[in-house]
């Protein structure tokens, strides 16, 4: 049951799967855990043309505008979402850690960072309502409400989706053993982590400080 | 290479529920790629049937100048609903179902990359099926914005309901897209990881090069038509103005978030079609296919093209001067690598052995077809021909080529060719020639006068028209009617011979191709023994052989 028991097993795991992607011309039919990997940037590439689209949207209503902004709006506070923005891309060096520290075999160092990565990014969905509540304006109130919703929303729900993959893999660090065979789960969890991040950025750039 | 353990064999042997004569895994959740294929092909078929009869209703309707049999709000309704399930619950899913069948086969893999996402994508296709067909159940009728759902006609919700029939078509493309979004990871996945030892890119069947290009087609293009349509989803229901121009919403981009899918959507039809033509032409002409390397890459060629082409949809938009030569460039640009690959095709069949059988058949005359359908292509893609015709029943004639003329004939031939390989039957050659016949006659009856009265001004979703229009009308409501009844010898032929017919051999074909060294149908796993590529394939005339253990892909009592 202790965690540190099974490190001798993986570890000689680890370097035979390593192999086998290097030589694609051996048998990687077996290599499930490379191909859920492969999938899962695949579908990484395919999701992210979703936001490419909603930020080409966003530009073009915000470059051809009469009245972009709706009556009575000034602009948006950029200090909160700034704070907000540091605490969410700090959180990708964070889950990191996290991850080297299962790499290695330290469950609770796992944990502990993995669960100060679900922390900030919880933080972060709460300065994201905070500053939703304080708006004058709301997802009806022309293309600009609409847009700045669309997009802050549907990047909240990925930080959201973010962190219920994080939390799943949390509970599976207790079962024993359980990443003896692959980290799979939490590799794709912290990829998808840093995918948010990135396209936060983007969207801070392009909603924030482009005003 | 692979050893079997006991219990995998005992898996392989098992007559309940994977066994191949067991049709009750038809209508089970079964992670068979092969039973998945099948699954997709029966149902997208039900649903080709459906769209078929609204596309009589159409035609039914234009045999007379004036609007005597439907009411305007159904007809819009019926053109609405032709479309949006002849491409999303037909073209589609068809295409997937084969590709899913034959591309784990063609590459000597057990199964698909990810087995239970496959039957997961495959079983949404009947539930917004459902969720489509419901909306003839709902107060105002389906959807009457044609299947692009251009706001501001999309928008107007008639009947002030929130569940109407323009949100459950949003629903039903959403569900769609998700499922093909589903595939389109696992076809990628499976191509570039899952091949055989020795299986090398250059050495895959053209099929397999098509459904990889054609899927990344869908990677990079549907969450484009996802993003305007939740855009368009949240205008119809809570009000706000993306594409609203009352409330300082831009329409246009909507028309540019769906052709950015929405053509290439077209390749993602094509692509597989080319495939098959690849693989049909060498085997019924004994001959390697000309070309297969250029054929093989053209197809990348076009996947990246095709994200380029979007706003020759759109000329008549608004769309500024320079955008609009641009987009003439890069439109007739595509059809250098199309054309290509016709090339290819007609030098493989040039002074070949031909054998006229029904798959050959209806490869040669989609290709035909094709052809005429590209050069109505190129008179298309020409910005001042266009505007001439932007919106008339000459765009309706073109694209019926390319999408009956070429993918439904397509669909045909490898339906018939792999026939003996999906069911262990053969087919009656006798039924499938009369299908053939009917089939061709029907479509250009059909579809080729809409050429002239585009030509002549007709609009195209009308349902009256000036008389002067009536005789080609006449013409293609009769080939219509023609096209409905040529699916009769089709079902009772794959019906019949799926019961009763002659037991297939592996290879009745004599066909070059992993798919083939397999038994009829192939076992669940399909390789015992995984093959060792060692040959190109469409070796026809050569003498080295395609793989080096052709004895030991099967366990001995199971082959034929």
């Amino acid at each position: 049951m202790n965690p540190i028991e099974v490190n001798p097993s993986l570890n000689a795991k680890v370097p035979t799967d390593h192999t086998t992607d290097l030589h694609p011309s051996t048998e990687h039919h077996h290599d499930e855990a490379g191909n859920s990997m492969f999938g899962f940037i695949v579908f990484l590439l395919s999701e992210s043309v979703i936001f490419l689209s909603f930020f080409t949207g966003y530009i073009v209503y915000k470059t051809n505008a009469l009245d972009w902004l709706p009556p009575g709006v000034t602009g948006l506070e950029t200090r909160e979402p700034a704070i907000n923005t540091v605490v969410l891309v700090s959180s990708s060096f964070v889950i990191y850690i996290a991850e080297r520290f299962l790499h290695v075999k330290q469950l609770w160092g796992f944990r502990l960072f993995w669960l100060l990565t679900m922390a900030m990014g919880s933080y972060f969905l709460y300065g994201q309502a905070v500053e939703w509540r304080s708006l004058s304006f709301g997802f009806t109130d022309g293309v600009f409400g609409g847009t700045f919703y669309l997009l802050t929303g549907f990047h909240g729900l990925h930080v959201l989706t973010g962190i219920l993959l994080q939390a799943i893999m949390l509970v599976r660090s207790f079962i024993p053993g359980n990443y003896d065979r692959g980290e799979f789960g939490v590799a794709a969890t912290s990829l998808f982590w840093h995918f948010v991040d990135v396209i936060w950025i983007i969207l801070f750039v392009l909603i924030y400080l482009w005003q | 290479m692979t050893k079997l353990s006991v219990d995998e064999i005992a898996q392989i042997e098992q007559p309940l529920p994977g066994a191949p004569n067991n049709w009750k895994r038809f209508f089970s959740f079964s992670t068979d790629h092969k039973v998945i294929g099948i699954q997709y092909l029966v149902t997208s078929f039900f649903f080709f049937l459906v769209g078929g009869i609204f596309a009589m209703i159409i035609r039914g309707e234009l045999i007379t100048p004036e609007a005597d049999l439907l009411d305007r709000a159904v007809y819009n309704a019926m053109f609405t609903m032709h479309g949006t399930v002849m491409l999303f619950l037909w073209t589609f899913p068809s295409l997937v179902g084969l590709s899913n069948y034959l591309v784990p086969l063609m590459i000597g893999a057990k199964d698909m990359a990810f087995p239970r996402l496959n039957a997961a994508a495959f079983w949404m296709v009947p539930v917004f099926g459902v969720i489509l067909m419901a909306s003839f159940l709902v107060p105002g009728g389906p959807s009457q914005s044609g299947w692009w759902a251009y706001p501001p006609v999309s928008l107007q919700n008639p009947t002030g309901n929130l569940i109407n029939g323009q949100v459950l078509w949003m629903l039903a493309v959403a569900i769609s897209g998700v499922s093909s979004i589903m595939g389109a990871v696992n076809f990628v996945t499976t191509i570039a990881r899952m091949r055989a030892p020795g299986m090398t890119w250059f050495r895959m069947p053209v099929f397999v090069w098509t459904v990889f290009a054609a899927q990344i087609i869908q990677l990079f293009g549907l969450p484009a038509l996802t993003a305007g349509a939740v855009m368009l989803l949240f205008d119809l229901t809570v009000g706000t103005s993306f594409f609203d121009p009352a409330k300082g919403g831009d329409p246009v981009l909507f028309q540019h978030f769906f052709w950015f899918y929405s053509h290439p959507a077209v390749y993602v039809i094509i692509l597989p079609i080319f495939g098959i033509f690849s693989e049909i032409f060498p085997v019924y002409a004994r001959k390697p296919l000309f070309g297969y390397k250029v054929v093989a890459i053209s197809s990348l060629i076009i996947t990246g093209l095709s994200g380029i082409v979007w706003v020759h949809h759109m000329f008549a938009s608004g769309t500024p001067g320079w955008m609009r030569m641009v987009f003439m460039a890069t439109t007739m640009l595509i059809s250098v690598p199309t054309g290509i690959k016709v090339f290819a095709w007609v030098a493989t069949i040039w002074g070949g052995k031909l054998r006229l059988n029904t798959p050959m058949l209806f490869a040669l005359g989609g290709l035909v077809m094709f052809v005429f359908a590209g050069v109505t292509g190129i008179m298309l893609a020409s910005v001042p021909f266009d505007i001439h015709v932007n919106n008339t029943y000459f765009v309706v004639g073109h694209f019926h080529y390319v999408i009956y003329g070429a993918v439904v004939m397509g669909m045909y031939a490898a339906l018939y060719h792999w026939f003996p390989k999906m069911t262990g039957r053969m087919y009656s050659e006798g039924l499938g020639k009369l299908h053939f016949v009917l089939t061709f006659m029907g479509t250009n009856l059909n579809f080729f006068p809409m050429h002239p009265l585009g030509l002549q001004g007709m609009p195209r979703r009308v349902a009256s028209y000036d008389p002067e229009f009536a005789f080609w009308n006449v013409v293609a409501s009769l080939g219509a009617f023609l096209l409905g009844m040529s699916t009769l010898p089709f079902i009772l032929n794959m019906i019949g011979s799926w019961v009763q017919g002659e037991a297939a051999p592996k290879n009745p074909w004599r066909a070059i191709g992993l798919e083939w060294l397999v038994s009829s149908p192939p076992t669940v796993e399909n390789y015992e023994e995984l093959p060792i590529v060692v040959a190109e394939p469409y070796g026809y005339g050569k003498t080295e052989p395609l793989v080096a253990n052709p004895d030991r892909l099967e366990v001995a009592h199971e082959s034929h």
